[in-house]
């Protein structure tokens, strides 16, 4: 292996560059599968919560063009076992607004939508119930929460710690739903050739597609395959089955054509899940040294009325700063609103900006650098599960991030800096996600040329995943980019689990590098060491958690440092530069890990200033659904922004010794926006998005 | 979306001709605001007469160093003219306040004067709006409304509605005292900004006073002769509609405001003529109080509804800063 780190590291370009470029990269949408496509639109409920009294869709059958209309009454019996929304058309029950209640199938997506106008819906509705607060009595606490964490945690004597601190803040932040919203819109393309059913679909990963379908059609697996190439984007709305894929596969059994169903944007806002918004009550204890004592962190969030999505919000919380009394709990309400589901870094993203927020609070209570408050509470240990890190490098971060951004010499004071109308601050937070590895299969087939051919099903939904495993496997093969033929993005091949939570790179691959070694090994008893002219193929891969994982507590790091620019006189922020330090582990391409980084970052921002889907408590629906309402920061937002990462050497989390980076680069940006603001202003928004009418409402002028 | 004709015609002329015999039917100019109400089902013309290229896309000197703008000249062409750009600099700062690079390429500027507006309940065909379904109500009264009108909206009865008017160039050719040039089956009107748009009164389903199968040919503007200036503010950088936004001229003589002209965006239905503000300036020293005065005199009229309160420092603030701006550093 005298060639491994030869490509990993290495800033290699898009090997799916050129073809995206050109517009010849086939996504979902553009696939060819032979023959006239069909097209599918939906009626989507227009009431929260009861039931359908009439549905007329004979004008709608009768338009030129119209294929079928789908509704509760005709459409085909779906198998047991569902999760939530799945089960399309199965009933008259309507549990949210959005809820597809027919279903057109025309010729062109254009019939199809004026179809849609034609089909007559009544309801018999109750009042919607969208609106989430503490104080509601309907709270539970859910057996447990995303990810299988533990809903609660409680360690010692939280409120006694509490009681007897030198100093405390107890403050109460907020986020607001948040809708995912990738470029490209969900989209699945359904055709079936007799019982078998191929589809052609934008997700996070082929297989949990497949397992939905199966189930829904009753179907053997080797009866279904979903074929996902290229992804435009997912931020974890692509991660579950949706009724997208459903509806397609429904409607092309039954007009026995190729159906294709692209969501509107305006129904990425009901269809494909959001994030729950929050409301987090954190409490921390310090001594006059600030060294922590307690930390309580309790979370209230919602869910639908057919799913049961939990968000781990407080988890990052459990690990983040050592304390000998701490705390943390999640209690939910039902609500009358589509389910949610993965958005961004579910749990640390809205989690720390509460936590990191309260940090900086605190900081501002005991005169002290928040740089050096974070440091002063650093643990040695896991401080939840005691365990040992398998390694831990947020000081390193803090101190180098401080270093390149200029933090040194920065005043405490509040709203005190300006630069003509603009007041300036400057803010710092923590950065954490952890590090996990799920099972992944592997099949590489070396060509008696000299050729490699390494397939799995992963997923690269912009990441750069065809790059990054491309580099991993011409490494583990020892043979240079062009030797590999890498093969994704499609259920026939070998098994692994969908891109989410920061596990692609960990499980694929280390599936690679052992399926490699097995090759090698292999090659060496076998034959020789020599590639035999016939070629040979080797199965392999990783059963899932490192076997490390029960011994050591395994997390990535990062510190963000921003400067933010207010405008006295209109509340406008402006970020003009921000440095971020990752500790994150081996980086397998510098290039695409750059643009994770800064694509993660740049969420973070869009959360802090920006993006809110705000729910009209009467009519139940988001009132904003569409790009031009839902803000997203532009380019224009987003200032200079300096990325860096720590050299790692992790050997207990893969065999790699990657920590993952697609989320954690969103983790903590929000909080670090926020403690700027404060710093510029000296006005404290614990209600994101930081837009100017709060500028004026904290002002007490509006 | 419902199927539509497409229809050209031969002239402007002919358009009208052709127009008024379609109650139901629209121009089409650059189609970037009807084309989406149409896929929306807000807009349901069953007639398109592309107007595109019967009116003019030249911009011309006029004879006391005004210009005149054809219909037709794209947005992106207007805001990049040397002689908008040197003689009526807000015009310019305007239009590249609004929408995107690829928008305003599209975009006329006879089309971007009749843009509807954007407030969501408008939009959303399975919400009750007055302006879009006469007599159903107003979803935004009560409901959201951060980004409503805060000056001359109707707040109850059957006309109830707090919608604003989107258009950043709009409100710069307010301030300018624009007149705009008008074809109907009678033969061509002149219309001054200041009757062109509508406050919603109590038939907000009409924007403007141009009556069905009226053609803008052209806007003329007067010669201004001192230092303008547009400012917006929005929830983010770029790409968003006013939150609050001024568009403001002033010329100061011995330290004494001579001439003044102020337009304010995003509270009202239209674009709102500060003529109060601009009534309290002449004649008065050119101080940062007396801005402040003139200002809040105009906003005395203001009334906010729930959440939207905030607009009202916020377009004080506006003017004082972007008067004191034109004074201390004129351009």
């Amino acid at each position: 292996m005298t060639t491994m780190d030869r490509l990993v590291g290495a800033g290699v370009a898009r090997i799916d560059g050129p073809a995206k470029v050109r517009g010849t990269a086939p996504y979902a949408y553009e696939q060819d599968p032979g023959e006239p496509i069909c097209h599918v639109a939906v009626v989507q409920s227009t009431v929260n919560r009861g039931r359908i009294s009439r549905l007329d869709p004979s004008r709608a059958e009768a338009m030129p063009g119209v294929l079928a209309v789908l509704t509760p009454a005709n459409a085909p019996r779906l198998g047991h076992g569902l999760a939530s929304d799945l089960p399309v058309l199965q009933s008259l029950d309507v549990h949210y607004q959005g809820q597809i209640v027919a279903v057109v199938v025309a010729e062109t997506s254009e019939i199809a939508r004026a179809a849609v106008g034609a089909v007559a819906v009544e309801y018999s509705a109750q009042g919607p119930d969208v609106v989430l607060s503490a104080e509601r009595p309907d709270l539970y606490a859910p057996d447990k929460l995303m990810a299988g964490f533990e809903t609660d945690s409680v360690i010692g004597d939280v409120d006694g710690a509490l009681a007897s601190a030198a100093v405390t803040v107890d403050a109460t932040y907020s986020t607001p739903t948040q809708h995912n919203n990738p470029i490209e819109m969900h989209t699945s393309m359904a055709r079936w050739d007799g019982d078998r059913l191929t589809m052609w679909d934008a997700n996070q990963g082929p297989h949990t597609i497949v397992n939905d379908l199966v189930a829904a059609f009753e179907l053997e697996r080797d009866q279904v395959r979903v074929i996902s190439p290229y992804v435009g984007g997912a931020f974890g709305s692509k991660a579950f089955t949706h009724p997208n894929q459903i509806v397609a596969a429904m409607a092309a059994r039954v007009v026995g054509r190729t159906v294709v169903f692209e969501l509107s944007r305006q129904q990425m806002f009901s269809l494909v899940g959001h994030r729950t918004p929050t409301i987090q009550r954190v409490r921390l204890g310090a001594d006059a040294d600030g060294r922590l004592t307690a930390i309580s962190h309790e979370v209230v969030e919602h869910t639908s009325r057919i799913n049961e999505f939990a968000e781990q919000t407080a988890t990052p919380t459990r690990v983040l700063y050592a304390a000998p009394h701490r705390r943390t709990t999640h209690r939910l309400a039902r609500l009358d609103v589509p389910p949610p589901t993965i958005m961004r870094a579910p749990g640390e993203t809205p989690g720390m900006f509460a936590l990191e927020s309260a940090m900086d609070e605190l900081a501002h209570q005991l005169g002290l650098d928040p740089v050096e408050l974070r440091i002063r509470n650093e643990p040695a240990r896991d401080p939840e599960r005691d365990l040992p890190w398998s390694s831990r490098n947020l000081v390193a971060c803090l101190r180098t991030g401080a270093e390149r951004f200029g933090w040194a010499g920065r005043d405490l004071a509040p709203g005190v800096r300006a630069d003509g109308r603009w007041l300036i601050g400057t803010g710092v937070a923590a950065a954490t996600y952890p590090t996990r590895r799920r099972r992944a299969e592997c099949r590489i087939t070396g060509h008696g040329d000299g050729r490699w051919t390494v397939e799995i099903d992963g997923s690269d939904i912009g990441t750069g995943a065809w790059t990054a495993l491309t580099q991993v496997a011409a490494d583990a093969l020892g043979v240079g980019l062009d030797a590999v033929e890498l093969r994704i993005g499609d259920s026939a091949l070998p098994f692994a689990g969908g891109a989410g939570g920061s596990t692609g790179m960990t499980s694929w691959g280390s599936a690679i590098v052992l399926t490699a070694r097995d090759v090698r090994r292999e090659l060496d008893e076998k034959h020789g060491g020599v590639l035999p002219p016939r070629g040979i193929v080797v199965k392999g891969g990783v059963p899932g958690e490192s076997p490390h994982a029960s011994d050591w507590s395994m997390h990535a790091f990062g510190a963000h440092f921003v400067e933010v620019r207010v405008d006295r006189d209109t509340g406008e922020v402006r970020l003009p530069r921000a440095t971020s330090v990752y500790a994150a582990g081996t980086i397998v391409n510098a290039r695409t890990a750059r643009s994770q980084f800064l694509g993660g970052f740049s969420m973070g921002v869009s959360m802090a200033l920006h993006e809110e889907s705000v729910a009209d408590a009467r009519l139940g629906h988001y009132v904003n659904h569409d790009l031009a309402g839902y803000h997203i920061a532009t380019n224009a937002d987003i200032g200079e922004l300096d990325v860096h990462w720590l050299e790692e050497d992790d050997p207990y989390v893969n065999e790699l010794g990657m920590k993952g980076i697609g989320e954690i680069g969103i983790t903590g940006a929000a909080a670090a926006v926020a403690n700027a603001y404060w710093h510029a202003t000296g006005l404290r928004v614990r209600d994101l998005p930081i837009t100017p009418d709060k500028y004026f409402r904290e002002l007490g002028a509006g | 979306m419902r199927e539509f004709r497409y229809e050209r015609a031969a002239d402007p002329a002919a358009a009208v001709a052709l127009l008024a015999a379609e109650p139901e039917g629209a121009f089409l100019g650059g189609g970037t605001n009807l084309v989406d109400l149409m896929k929306l089902g807000v807009a349901t013309p069953d007639v398109l007469v592309d107007v595109r290229r019967l009116t003019s896309a030249e911009i011309t000197d006029l004879p006391d160093g005004g210009l005149r703008i054809g219909a037709a000249v794209p947005n992106a062409d207007l805001a990049a003219d040397r002689r908008v750009r040197e003689r009526f600099p807000v015009l310019s700062q305007a239009l590249l306040a609004g929408a995107s690079g690829q928008l305003r390429n599209r975009a006329t500027t006879g089309g971007n004067l009749l843009q509807r507006t954007r407030c969501p309940y408008f939009t959303d065909v399975t919400t009750p709006c007055n302006k879009r379904a006469p007599g159903s109500g107003c979803s935004a009264l009560e409901g959201v409304h951060r980004n409503h009108a805060i000056l001359g909206p109707t707040l109850e009865g059957p006309g109830t509605c707090v919608a604003t008017h989107p258009s950043d160039m709009a409100v710069a050719l307010a301030a300018l005292d624009a007149s705009v040039r008008v074809l109907g089956a009678d033969g061509e009107r002149v219309v001054p900004m200041s009757g062109l748009h509508r406050l919603p009164g109590d038939d907000p389903s009409r924007d403007t006073t141009l009556r069905h199968g009226e053609l803008i040919t052209a806007i003329d503007l007067p010669a201004l002769g001192m230092p303008s200036r547009y400012r917006k503010v929005r929830d983010r950088a770029s790409f968003a509609f006013a939150l609050v936004s001024v568009a403001a001229a002033v010329r100061v003589v011995d330290g004494v405001v001579d001439d003044v002209r102020l337009a304010l965006g995003g509270v009202a239905h239209r674009p709102w003529r500060a003529t109060v503000a601009e009534e309290a300036l002449r004649g008065r020293p050119a101080t940062e109080e007396s801005f402040a005065a003139a200002a809040g005199a105009e906003l005395a009229a203001a009334v906010p509804l729930r959440d939207n309160a905030f607009k009202v420092p916020l377009a004080r603030n506006l003017v004082v800063r972007t008067l004191l701006q034109l004074t201390e550093d004129p351009r």
